[in-house]
């Protein structure tokens, strides 16, 4: 197993080889902003949220999928960066129907708490408002696109850790919207088992339980680590 | 030159009101309008949401009353699941109804109204507000205050918060009560109780200085409505709905709140946001009703608790038959807030409110659900049609102040003709229209009025239209 050392906001790191920034900089204790991440999934560094700066590389780097090196310097940080994100939340509030105020998932939102961590006290954009429908078809589950961000947790998890790839994204830009088979209600779905794993994975309030009312919607993410973990390593710790 | 007001409609109520006086030719009024020009769409935008997410957005219509709303939705919830809610919710439900009657009835009487009847209707503007009350009766206004706080804290204690808490659901509620809640409720009961006789016995006196007030604000024949139990006791909750006449004669009882749509219809005028509300039977505008205080006691047989029960016994010796002075809706509110603290009492000693299960599940079991209870302002109906998976397909709302829009008008219209004499408005005749309307405590008063101001417009027309006068507050 090499070690590599690098260097996250004056700090210096060691990391093994296959970690990501991202992992590294947790391990030593240093915070950065994710939304479509997700112990136990696979990164795909969609929301852009945990965009870094690498010494040497003009463009802004995703620490979710950017590989450590060695003598690598990261700045996790800057101002610029902060502007980034604050404006990437402010756009993900502005590109579809938030109301956190009576949404199922208010005070365990992440998509809600970036929005705190960012001080994002107001949306500079133009909000879309766009026309999303609610799909309640299925037996114990529903999804609300008004809510989704596109972060993918949903087809990552139904995927990877279920296998049965219910969720996928059709369109694109604006118009994408995740979908289950082949844009079918969810109630229809022949692929989907109910496990559920979608709605633990979800951020916000997009997929929820059926009958789930104002701020009920919390979710117990530590059982897909617990799956994750028992099938990868045979542990099966809580 | 006539003037024509374009209104831009807006999302948010509470608070804008204009009002227009027409004269005849002899310059004397001949009709008055108080117009609503707000707009909200919530009937709109609740369309294609899931029925159980409605106690949530609906509770937003008001900052003042949201548990009614929270609790007439989660009502329309559980016919749609087609529950009997566990009894401990059912009771705790009622629990939180009285709470917000007693505080909001606080609110209108104390913060809002008094400083009109302990400053004088015409004193100044500038004073004539809750900080001016503070000042002049200190005692009275903290007493008044700490009144509503008790209401807005047993709010609290139940739903987790004091303004759109989200805890009555369909099915039920969330959480019970817990034992230090119910302990710090029963603390306060004898300073709150004492208030609120005071509180009454002080309105009496008022009454004695505000005959003319008393005759002409909103004295005519109406019918009225609200929900009453199989025994005629006064309700709040449940119950079925009953029509009294000005007379006090019955006119229609025993009728399913779930059934209003056969009873009730509802006209629009152009010059309104808010609709109108009558009694179908009587068509329109003869079918004319009030809701509220003064109409669940002008039917009630009853209060059922002996305080309240005390004090309806004088309401009912100076108001005999029915109580057609819409002043009167004060002296109702008192007597409402008696009658609250009385019932509240009883049931936090009751044991089944700790019953730990408040909350039954069930599917989507009807496409319809009708909800009804007594907000403080009155009646309140929401009906729902949902498809089979539980989205609304379609929503309608009839609030309190719409219900009361035509008696509303009149009041308006009969305390223009005995004040305004000629093409001029003085400031105390602009107050006493406002003082009209604030005997409904109507919503839209709510957030401005509670700063002391209502943004009303009150302008003066000529048989031609022309505009002789024009007075505003904002």
């Amino acid at each position: 197993m090499a070690v590599k050392t690098l260097t996250i906001d004056d700090q210096l790191i060691s990391a093994r080889e296959e970690q990501t920034v991202l992992e590294a900089a947790r391990e030593a204790g240093i915070s950065i902003p994710t939304l479509c991440e997700l112990h136990g999934l696979g990164d795909i560094g969609a929301c852009r949220l945990c965009l870094v700066e690498v010494t040497g590389i003009a463009k802004l780097q995703p620490a979710c999928t950017t590989r450590v090196a060695e003598g690598m310097v990261v700045v996790t940080n800057s101002q610029r960066l902060q502007n980034y994100r604050r404006m990437i939340v402010e756009l993900l509030f502005a590109e579809r129907n938030h109301i956190c105020a009576v949404c199922v998932a208010n005070g365990h939102c992440e998509l809600q708490d970036l929005g705190l961590a960012v001080g994002m006290d107001h949306v500079r954009y133009e909000y879309l408002s766009p026309q999303c429908q609610v799909d309640l078809s299925h037996e114990r589950f529903g999804v609300d696109h008004n809510r989704c961000v596109l972060c993918m947790r949903c087809v990552r998890a139904c995927d990877e850790i279920e296998g049965a790839h219910t969720w996928d994204v059709m369109g694109r830009g604006t118009a994408s919207r995740v979908i289950t088979d082949l844009k079918q209600p969810w109630g229809e779905s022949q692929s989907c088992t109910s496990c559920g794993k979608c709605v633990l994975a979800c951020p916000t309030g997009a997929i929820f339980r059926r009958g789930s009312t104002v701020s009920e919607m919390e979710r117990d993410r530590w059982q897909l680590d617990f799956i994750v973990t028992a099938r990868e390593k045979k542990q099966w710790i809580i | 030159m006539s003037q024509r007001i374009v209104i831009d409609p807006v999302t948010r109520i509470e608070g804008h009101a204009k009002i227009s006086i027409y004269l005849n030719d002899a310059g004397q009024v001949s009709d008055a309008r108080f117009h609503v020009t707000e707009f909200r769409g919530f009937e709109k935008f609740c369309e294609g949401r899931p029925f159980w997410e409605m106690a949530g957005i609906t509770a937003r219509i008001c900052g003042i009353c949201p548990v009614s709303h929270l609790l007439t939705s989660a009502k329309a919830g559980d016919a749609i699941m087609s529950v009997r809610i566990p009894e401990a919710a059912r009771k705790l439900r009622r629990m939180m109804n009285l709470a917000q009657i007693m505080q909001s009835h606080a609110l209108s009487f104390f913060h809002l109204s008094s400083p009109d009847f302990l400053l004088g209707m015409d004193s100044d503007p500038a004073r004539r507000n809750v900080f001016g009350l503070i000042a002049s009766h200190p005692d009275l206004a903290r007493a008044g205050i700490r009144l509503r706080q008790f209401g807005q804290n047993i709010i609290e204690m139940l739903g987790g918060r004091k303004i759109h808490p989200a805890w009555a659901v369909p099915g039920g509620v969330r959480e019970a009560l817990t034992e230090d809640d119910r302990s710090a409720i029963r603390s306060r009961f004898p300073e709150e109780i004492k208030t609120a006789m005071t509180a009454v016995g002080l309105f009496k006196q008022i009454l004695k200085t505000h005959d003319t007030e008393a005759r002409v604000f909103g004295n005519f024949p109406t019918l009225y409505m609200g929900l009453t139990n199989p025994e005629g006791k006064w309700e709040h909750y449940e119950g079925h709905l009953k029509f009294i006449d000005s007379s006090g004669n019955v006119v229609a009882d025993n009728l399913d709140p779930a059934r209003y749509a056969e009873f009730i219809g509802e006209a629009v005028e152009s010059w309104s946001y808010l609709k109108f509300p009558y009694y179908k039977p009587w068509g329109y505008p003869g079918g004319a009703y009030r809701v509220g205080p003064l109409a669940r006691l002008n039917i009630c047989k009853f209060m059922g608790t002996p305080l309240a029960d005390e004090e309806l016994g004088q309401f009912r010796q100076m108001n005999p038959g029915a109580a057609n002075g819409s002043f009167m809706y004060h002296y109702a509110r008192l007597i409402e807030i008696i009658a609250s603290l009385e019932r509240i009492g009883r049931l936090v000693d009751d044991p089944d409110i700790m019953h730990t299960h408040p909350r039954a599940s069930a599917g989507i079991n009807q496409n319809i659900g009708v909800g009804v209870s007594e907000a403080p302002r009155g009646t309140l109906f929401h009906h729902y049609d949902v498809d089979d998976n539980g989205l609304i397909k379609k929503i309608n709302l009839i609030i309190a102040t719409g219900q009361n829009n035509l008696a509303m008008n009149g009041t308006v219209k009969q305390i223009a003709q005995h004040y305004i004499t000629g093409p001029k408005i003085p400031e105390g005749v602009l107050n006493r229209l406002e003082a009209g309307i604030r005997c409904y405590d109507p919503c839209l008063s709510c957030s401005t009025h509670a700063a002391g101001m209502m943004p009303l417009q009150v302008q003066l027309l000529s048989p031609d239209g022309t505009l002789l006068d024009e007075a505003r507050r904002n």
